[in-house]
């Protein structure tokens, strides 16, 4: 046990996911040789992080301002819609560089054995914003994006129970393979069976 | 390092790292075990889709310190593909899972029955062969049977004088005579507890032809029976997708609410 800030360092950095005891120590000790100037930056930092980020009114993600980035950004089509578990799977589809639509975070899937049912997540925003007008265009698309697991599933297909009576709207899902770079063999049955049923001609 | 071998459903499923899961499985000879599946959560991972909740697989392990490691996992039967294409089915087979779960409170315990009574629900469930809330009610009486739990539906819960009686009470476990009668008892409709009799025996020609009112009468006394004897309230059963029923259980405020203030505070009881 160190003395007072030092070990109040090591156990609050310890509480942080994916840091044990020892990668602690190593970053309480890091900090505490580290130039004033750098702790304070990373201080403000945490500050700003807590008081400054909110969530975006129109699509739930992770925002500075009360629309985040990308639904504030016009050259963006508005009429296509990609519907997320999280904000870092935006970040996801965002590294892709093949979508220009815009998104909607739920905030989670339908997981009943973790109490987390419709009303938990962000679904009545998503079917007000099909409804309505935003950025000058009605959704004419909607992409399920969400997780290829159990809860994911689930979520989707409750999803286009809600949208399918929806008149013009188009409701799509991620389609579900062979991984880039992988090998047919090892690929599992369930992997197998999703590519072979959502096979497509070339 | 010790390997063995057990086949078992997925009851539940928690994030351990940066890619590793813990996987709570019921197995046919060791009971519930919680094992790590390392990187399972990467998109490259051989086994990752297997190990998903409701699966029933074949798999192998080694002894771990504290936790159980997975080694190899085959897939026996893939209950959830049937499942997650329909909400009500997921609903259900969650409510499932969570109940089994809380029945095997004991590691390492064969509870072997309760198993082959979750991978029957979970079977009829992905085929769709009966309505989704019936069977698991049917599952919730047996498997509370198979604990020791046994709800009294056709004698006195307290004295066994033979009925069929009017009353039942959450806390007695069961039905109860006019003379055991306990305060706060309520008086479910006779068709109800025949309903609740049909499934806990099987007899399905009885059970689907009960009345929607019936159903739902049924499944608020199961429910608060469960929840009462496990001492827990079980989150995916105020989840469950009932046809017809906007409102979430309990669905009748006049009985209900007796029944959920059974269900939702239980206290601890001797028994």
């Amino acid at each position: 046990m160190y003395e007072g800030p030092v070990q109040d360092l090591i156990d609050e950095l310890g509480r942080l996911p994916g840091i044990g005891p020892k990668s602690a120590q190593r970053i309480a000790f890091h900090l505490l040789g580290a130039e004033p100037a750098d702790v304070t930056r990373l201080q403000e930092v945490l500050q700003r992080v807590k008081e400054g980020v909110t969530f975006c009114d129109i699509c739930g993600n992770v925002s500075e301002q009360a629309t985040c980035r990308i639904c504030r950004d016009a050259r963006r089509d508005a009429a296509l819609v990609c519907v997320v578990e999280e904000p870092k799977d935006v970040l996801a589809v965002e590294r892709t560089r093949e979508y220009r639509g815009r998104y909607h975070v739920l905030g989670g899937a339908l997981d009943p054995l973790s109490g987390v049912g419709p009303d938990q997540l962000r679904i009545r925003e998503l079917l007000g914003r099909i409804g309505g007008q935003y950025g000058g265009a009605e959704v004419t698309e909607v992409i399920i994006a969400t997780d290829p697991n159990t809860e994911g599933e689930a979520t989707a297909t409750y999803l286009v129970r809600m949208l399918r009576d929806f008149p013009g709207l188009t409701v799509t899902r991620l389609a579900s393979g062979l991984p880039m770079g992988g090998d047919l063999e090892f690929a599992d049955e369930l992997t197998l069976g999703r590519a072979l049923s959502g096979r497509r001609s070339v | 390092m010790s390997l063995y071998r057990d086949t078992g459903v997925v009851l539940r499923v928690q994030k351990l790292g940066e890619a590793d899961r813990i996987i709570t499985l019921l197995t046919r000879r060791h009971g519930k075990i919680r094992a790590v599946g390392k990187g399972v959560r990467r998109t490259m991972s051989r086994f990752g889709a297997r190990l998903e909740p409701f699966g029933h697989v074949d798999l192998q392990l080694y002894t771990g310190r504290t936790l159980d490691v997975v080694t190899q996992v085959q897939t026996l039967d893939a209950f959830g593909a049937g499942l997650v294409d329909d909400y009500e089915r997921y609903t259900a087979a969650s409510a499932v899972l969570e109940a089994a779960d809380r029945l095997t409170p004991e590691e390492r315990t064969p509870a072997m029955r309760i198993y082959l009574l979750v991978v029957g629900a979970l079977r009829t469930l992905a085929n769709g062969e009966r309505e989704p809330t019936l069977v698991l009610d049917a599952f919730l009486l047996r498997a509370m049977t198979q604990a020791g739990w046994a709800p009294a539906l056709l004698e006195c819960a307290r004295c066994g004088e033979p009925g069929p009686h009017r009353a039942f009470n959450v806390p007695a476990g069961g039905s109860v005579c006019p003379t055991c009668r306990p305060p706060g008892s309520v008086s479910p409709a006779p068709e109800t507890l025949e309903l609740l009799s049909a499934l806990l025996h099987g007899d399905w020609a009885d059970a689907e032809a009960a009345s929607a009112a019936s159903r739902r009468e049924g499944a608020g006394l199961v429910a608060a029976h469960v929840q009462w004897h496990v001492e827990r309230q079980l989150r995916s059963l105020a989840l469950v997708d009932r046809p017809g029923d906007d409102a979430p259980w309990p669905a009748e405020p006049e009985r209900g609410a007796d029944i959920a203030s059974a269900g939702a505070d239980p206290s601890p009881v001797a028994h």
